[in-house]
């Protein structure tokens, strides 16, 4: 018979994993790593293909209401930014941070990656930062390229969370992926004959043993001895069960951030996670609202947990596979694309600019006819934000972590 | 070369205590093309039913917000709850059969390959009970061709109502079409891009953004009626010819030019290396033998398509048979074969209900990484090994190692036995060592599922 006190028996002693972090997502990555000194970058992937332009909506230009009849039509008053820019009224809450300097855009910017727009090669792309993709197998990130370049960057305890992998902070320096929200016993007995039956696959044995050494991290002993009483093992699943409802409701997003941002607080300091949902091929004025809502809440909810003296050392930056068509479809919704937007946000960004050149909508100007011309490599933005904030070189950077970039000059992203 | 364990464990549903292993590759291959028994046992209903709880679940939720009454309204309210409890319901048997067949079947590869497909061509609802129509779309649009011609398999499940929902094309319509011009309507060209990228050609194939632009436009047509079915609507219907990888199509205006361009795409030679690649990745190793990939491209390339004969290439080639395991099962290999290695009663799984499988199954699942039926993407899943092995995911397995046995079986097997039975002539000594050395049942029977031996195939 299963009893409550069994339950609470049962979690005590076998050291439910990672306990102390049971507030952490389930599910959904997050990369991180520790590194010296005292600012934080973070990256925000926007899988899908954000289309920039509805985003940060260039109405100066007079070609733009006849490409998209439905889109980005309405001039309100309120969402200019420039003479030249709005933002879409899904951002409008980001509006304070854009009056005091902790919101900046790019304009018109893009990986190297042309021509196909698939979303998979796009985003392996923009986290590989390369210019054309290694074969599988052989990616890494560019995030986990700078590592070593770090001096004292602790690789070990950079660590993710999840569900994919996020090539960003993959490679060869050894990161981690581990979500705590599962929870195992076993006797010591057994986790030694685990140990035994595991080694035959070193990647195997070298997750498992990951999940018990972090399992006992929380300082509960990991081993289940219950002098030969019986285990609960239906209270285990249940448990398992509760923690994915758990996990499951409420804003997955916003627990993300929370769970970043209490790591930022402590020895993190580069972090990065992605939101979905961009992929607005069709009813993009209604499609687009969630996503926005998403990103909008987790910028304001990362600077309310990071305070005002962790935010002034903080700088975001959202990107995004690649753009989208600069015409409007057949279905109000607009189809995989080319340039794009990336948006900078952060207590240490010099914020209130539109960086970079608008390239025009007139259809000459347009990439292939259809896509905002990307007029600067969104990867030399990245690295500008990695050198102002970590004081890399720009050797390393451009050829090293980003192999055979152009970082250009100075534009000053940050203060 | 062929070995009866090797071929259930890499290209059936895992060795079982009750049902034998196929004795050759000619037995494995018969099980493709004889009668469908397993699905007439376990039966799963086709999207071609299924759509009819879509349209009343819609029906009433119209109703509820047009009622005129409280009276209505509440009438309203009571028959969408109906049609929406009875979805959930079906959906939960659909799951249970579709694991009750990888637990009882004689032809394994079957269920493997239905599996394949289904992936290959990733379709998912979008709202509401639409959500549960996955099976009823690998039932009717997948299974019944994966030993036909890749042609045939993929007109069904491109121009299958689910996909044409799931990737925007019921709406898209042809900027020029009758429809076009009156409503000011157009294109939209996720499905063509996928279809070209994901389903046919490969992101590597020999295709540019205008040959996506007028595959959008030959696709035109392809729409739903209002009750959910599949509906060719010439109104949508761009006229004029489409220049597709060089070839002129959509001089009818009708559904034939369509299933013309399709074909053609599947005939395509990047197409062949395309497939062969991910089936052979999928049944072998993350980077299979290059040979083992012509032979199976040749296959194809010189059967005009024919799936059966790519599935001979791949089971006569020595790449195939090599004893080390080197593929991790994905969670759903995992958890069925570890039921069908433990002889579950099937009547205990057949009379579970929704929370029990939620609990021994889907969540589970999900945990590993395997959100039931819910890839991201239309990609399906990923193919490699690092994805699956990470931290979380191992711990989650052994997990559910530890504590499903139990709730399916009232008695425990001797873990020496199992380990036996589970891994065959090829228990590795030290997982036999462990299954007899653990301290209780339920820890033996954990340590053999838990063990690379039993994971990989």
């Amino acid at each position: 018979m299963t009893s409550e006190i069994s339950r609470r028996r049962f979690l005590g002693s076998a050291g439910v994993i990672g306990c102390s972090l049971a507030a952490s997502p389930l599910l959904t990555p997050v990369s991180m790593a520790s590194a010296p000194g005292e600012n934080r970058l973070v990256v925000i992937i926007l899988r899908g293909g954000m289309d920039g332009i509805d985003v940060l909506r260039p109405w100066g230009d007079l070609e733009l209401a006849a490409h998209r009849p439905n889109l980005a039509v309405s001039h309100d008053n309120e969402l200019h930014l420039t003479e030249f820019f709005g933002i879409h009224p899904g951002l409008k809450p980001l509006m304070p941070l854009w009056d005091r300097g902790e919101l900046s855009f790019v304009q018109a910017t893009s990986t190297p990656y042309r021509d196909k727009r698939s979303h998979f090669d796009g985003q392996d792309l923009l986290e590989a930062g390369t210019v054309d993709l290694a074969p599988l197998g052989r990616r890494d990130g560019w995030l986990n390229r700078m590592l070593p370049y770090l001096g004292g960057a602790q690789a070990r305890t950079a660590f993710a969370l999840g569900r994919e992998n996020m090539l960003i902070l993959t490679g060869q320096s050894p990161v981690s992926n581990w979500s705590p929200d599962v929870d195992l016993g076993m006797s010591s007995q057994g986790l030694r004959l685990l140990d035994l039956v595991m080694k035959s696959d070193p990647d195997m044995a070298a997750s498992m043993t990951e999940a018990i050494n972090l399992a006992g991290s929380d300082g509960d002993a990991v081993a289940l001895d219950l002098n030969g009483g019986m285990v609960d093992q239906e209270d285990m699943m249940n448990t398992m069960a509760e923690d994915v409802s758990r996990a499951r409701k409420g804003k997955t997003h916003l627990k993300i951030v929370d769970f970043a941002a209490e790591r930022l607080k402590a020895e993190t300091r580069i972090a990065s996670f992605s939101i979905g949902g961009w992929d607005t091929h069709a009813a993009q004025n209604r499609t687009l609202n969630r996503p926005l809502k998403d990103l909008t809440e987790s910028i304001l909810r990362l600077r309310k947990k990071l305070g005002t003296v962790t935010w002034g050392k903080t700088t975001v930056l959202c990107m995004t596979e690649f753009g989208r068509t600069v015409r409007e479809n057949g279905t109000k919704g607009t189809d995989h694309g080319t340039g794009g937007t990336m948006i900078v946000a952060g207590g240490a960004v010099r914020g209130g600019q539109i960086h970079g050149t608008w390239p025009g909508l007139e259809e000459a100007d347009l990439y292939d006819r259809r896509d905002v011309m990307p007029t600067t490599d969104i990867r030399a933005w990245a690295a500008w934000a990695m050198r102002e904030s970590f004081g890399m070189s720009k050797s390393a950077l451009e050829s090293n972590v980003f192999g055979g970039l152009d970082m250009g000059d100075g534009p000053k992203l940050l203060l | 070369m062929f070995n009866p364990e090797v071929a259930e464990i890499r290209f059936g549903t895992g060795l079982s205590p009750r049902v034998p292993a196929p004795q050759s590759v000619e037995a494995l291959l018969d099980g493709l093309v004889g009668q469908d028994r397993i699905a007439t046992r376990f039966p799963i209903e086709p999207f071609e039913s299924f759509r009819h709880r879509i349209t009343a679940f819609q029906a009433a939720r119209r109703d509820e917000r047009r009622a005129k009454s409280d009276d209505a309204r509440t009438q309203a309210t009571k028959a969408k709850k109906k049609a929406n409890t009875a979805a959930r319901k079906a959906y939960a048997s659909m799951i249970r059969d579709t694991v009750l067949r990888r637990t009882h079947t004689d032809s394994g590869f079957r269920e493997r390959l239905a599996f394949f497909w289904a992936d290959h061509f990733t379709a998912r609802g979008k709202s509401n009970i639409v959500r549960f129509a996955t099976s009823p779309y690998i039932e009717e649009a997948i299974r019944p061709h994966i030993a036909g011609r890749f042609e045939d398999l993929l007109i069904a499940a491109v121009t299958h109502p689910l996909m044409l929902h799931y990737l925007d094309q019921a709406q898209s319509v042809g900027p020029n079409s009758r429809l076009g011009k009156r409503r000011e309507r157009g294109l939209n060209e996720n499905l063509a891009r996928e279809v070209m990228e994901l389903h046919t050609l490969g992101v590597d194939g020999p295709y540019t953004q205008a040959d996506v632009r007028q595959l959008a436009e030959l696709f035109a047509g392809l729409s739903l009626d209002q009750q959910g079915a599949f509906k060719f609507k010439t109104a949508h219907v761009e006229p004029g010819t489409e220049t597709v990888l060089g070839k002129s199509y959509g001089r009818s205006g009708k559904l034939k030019d369509v299933h013309a361009v399709l074909r053609d795409l599947a005939r395509h030679p990047a197409t062949a290396r395309h497939v062969a690649t991910k089936l052979a990745q999928h049944f072998t190793t993350d980077v299979p033998d290059p040979d083992l990939i012509d032979k199976m491209t040749e296959a194809y390339r010189d059967s005009g398509g024919n799936l059966l004969n790519v599935y001979v290439a791949l089971l006569n080639h020595p790449a195939s048979w090599l004893p080390e395991m080197r593929n991790i099962k994905r969670p759903i290999d995992f958890i069925a074969t570890s039921l069908r290695a433990l002889d579950v009663d099937g009547t205990l799984l057949a009379r579970s209900n929704q929370k029990q499988l939620l609990n021994l199954i889907v969540t589970p699942m999900q945990i590993m990484g395997q959100s039931w039926q819910a890839p991201n993407g239309p990609d399906g899943w990923p193919e490699e090994n690092a994805f699956w092995i990470t931290p979380q995911f191992m711990a989650a397995r052994l997990a559910w190692a530890l504590s499903a046995p139990q709730e399916l079986r009232r008695v425990l097997p001797d873990p020496q036995d199992f380990a036996q039975t589970a891994l065959g002539q090829n228990a590795p000594p030290e997982v036999a060592f462990a299954a007899s050395a653990a301290e209780n049942r339920w820890e033996g029977i954990a340590l053999v599922l838990a063990s690379p031996a039993f994971q990989k195939f």
